[in-house]
């Protein structure tokens, strides 16, 4: 008796406890689901619900699997098309996010150390505010009607409305404009950490401020390249709000197949090969995303 | 180039990019205000549109189903992300360490399309297990905790890291246990990252569109998911309106938050500093 009292003193002391109750969490509504997702990805759709996937007609189970939804999505050109404009798009939010917030980041953190915390702190108001009021915002200022045309007409311009609305130009808008601050917060945490003396002897050695950049500055902020790289690309190639409120209906994005598979045509099983597939391409950068955090996180000792 | 150029190329970059952040919030602000049917032509002030929200039944509920739910799961969100943070951070080995990080860390990046898929039809297989969770308030619920852990986890984290434990250290030696030391020493030094951990989490599911649709039943619609189904359709001053309100309440309670976090900050360096002087006396 003392010793299972033992045994469970052992199994409840603070260790388990603080180990186990975020690991049944995440394992139940993390783990599991993916499981599920790949499992029903495999079944066939009946009628109201998906096709169980033991058979029992042998007398034992046999796992039945149906690799239907997943040879659709090979032949049918559609998807794949689809796959490939998200990722086009998705590396686009990336180049040109990286394009503007670099250099953003950059001054930022070359600014005086006084005003950093609110220059920060404005890149990260617009974050806390609806990102679907902010998506509306860009519908009224982009349409036909709206209010950048009607400012350009009152100005005398342009004659005519430029077209700007359901295009891959508002579409674009839309994603650098919600993931921006992704790229700029880690680009910044990283550059302001960066150790000025580097570039102090390399001007004492005779270098430019221009080559001194691309030889010390850049390759030492590789990390923050890398993270915010991949926080904006990752979400960016599954998104859904942004081409559904502002690309046309011709913007072809992943995210919105799998809602129209799942709501629209009702079809689980392709719905989720549509997500397995998803995962999948979005596996190698969310690598690489982690092992940079952990390295970060953990240095080398 | 000389300095000055390059101060005046770096300010106005600077300028174009916050410019470019805040336009179209500000557009939505003005515009609310705006008394024409149409969103975006001008015609003269009013309150036009904050009277006709008022009278939205639709939207007041909604906001009262969001509320309830964000309330929730920041507290579910900020309990659950606490341990998982704990978990990671003082304990550096044990058997899967890797998968609950990489697990803790899948909701922050996955597609939102994705999490709302792969929950809705874990809970689906669930309700024909066991004939439970029926769909509403209770799954949207969980979704939202789900995401709001993985980012509470961030944020507790940062702080775990700050402290650097000698604290803790010092209680033990001074006798207390495990739990007291948590209790007198790391929870009151917590506070300041489970503050801007629910605050986070509390906007995260304030905010959700894609998760809420998924996991949601028949007559539950939070704001979100009423403002979506209505901008899909065209442009709607209501819209506007509501955004107004919401962002002078996310604004102030922002500030007045950043507010609160450096007075604690400065209060905790004070009393460091005390301490400090009292010993050397």
């Amino acid at each position: 008796m003392a010793k299972k009292n033992n045994y469970l003193q052992r199994f409840f002391d603070g260790r388990h406890v603080v180990i186990g109750i975020p690991y049944l969490w995440f394992l139940m509504l993390a783990l599991v689901p993916l499981l599920i997702v790949l499992k029903i990805s495999l079944s066939e759709m009946e009628s109201t619900s998906v096709s169980s996937m033991l058979d029992w007609t042998h007398g034992w189970p046999t796992i039945k699997l149906n690799f239907a939804s997943y040879s659709f999505l090979a032949t049918d050109e559609l998807y794949y098309k689809t796959y490939l404009s998200s990722l086009k798009y998705a590396l686009m939010t990336t180049a040109i996010c990286l394009v503007i917030g670099y250099p953003f980041a950059y001054f930022m953190a070359r600014s005086p150390k006084h005003l950093q915390p609110t220059l920060l702190m404005l890149i990260m108001l617009p974050f806390w505010t609806s990102f679907l009021l902010r998506i509306y915002a860009w519908k009224t200022l982009l349409v036909n009607n709206g209010v950048i045309n009607n400012v350009l007409i009152s100005l005398h311009v342009i004659n005519e409305p430029i077209a700007m609305m359901n295009t891959p130009f508002s579409l674009m808008v839309g994603m650098v404009y919600s993931y921006l601050p992704f790229m700029i917060l880690p680009l910044y945490a990283n550059l302001s950490k960066l150790d000025l003396r580097y570039l102090e002897a390399a001007a004492d050695l005779g270098t430019s401020p221009f080559k001194a950049f691309w030889l010390i500055t850049v390759p030492l902020s590789k990390a923050g390249i890398i993270a915010g790289s991949m926080l904006v690309f990752i979400p960016a190639v599954g998104e859904y709000v942004i081409p559904e409120l502002l690309g046309g209906s011709d913007t072809l994005m992943i995210g919105r197949v799998l809602w129209d598979e799942f709501f629209s045509n009702n079809d689980w099983p392709m719905a989720s090969a549509v997500a397995v597939i998803m995962i999948l391409l979005i596996m190698l950068p969310m690598a690489i995303y982690n092992k940079y955090q952990s390295e970060q996180l953990e240095p080398k000792t | 180039m000389n300095n000055s150029v390059i101060k005046w190329f770096s300010q106005s970059w600077m300028v174009a990019v916050y410019i470019f952040l805040y336009m179209p919030i500000i557009t939505l602000v003005i515009f609310s205000f705006n008394d024409s049917q149409l969103v975006t032509v001008w015609s003269h002030a009013s309150f036009r549109w904050y009277t006709a929200l008022m009278q939205d039944d639709d939207l007041i509920s909604a906001v009262g189903l969001s509320l309830k739910i964000a309330l929730f799961s920041a507290l579910i969100s900020v309990f659950f992300g606490t341990f998982t943070a704990f978990a990671l951070n003082r304990y550096k080995r044990f058997k899967g360490r890797t998968l609950l990080s990489s697990m803790a860390s899948t909701p922050l990046v996955m597609p939102d399309v994705i999490v709302g898929l792969s929950l809705l039809l874990m809970l689906v297989s669930l309700q024909q297990w066991l004939g439970y969770p029926e769909r509403g308030l209770f799954t949207i619920l969980l979704g939202h905790a789900l995401l709001g852990t993985a980012y509470a986890t961030v944020v507790v984290t940062s702080r775990l890291r700050e402290m650097d434990g000698k604290l803790d250290e010092a209680a033990m030696d001074l006798g207390c246990k495990p739990l007291q030391v948590f209790r007198l020493v790391t929870l009151p030094l917590l506070v300041p990252a489970l503050v801007s951990a629910f605050l986070l989490t509390f906007t995260l599911s304030f905010d959700d569109v894609v998760l809420s649709s998924f996991l949601s039943g028949p007559g539950y619609s939070t704001l979100p998911m009423v403002i979506f189904s209505r901008a899909r359709l065209g442009l709607n001053p209501t819209i506007n309106a509501v955004a107004t309100v919401t962002i002078t309440v996310v604004t102030i309670a922002v500030i007045a938050s950043s507010f609160y976090t450096s007075h604690q900050e400065r209060k905790r360096k004070r009393e460091v500093a005390q301490a400090y002087s009292d010993t050397n006396q």
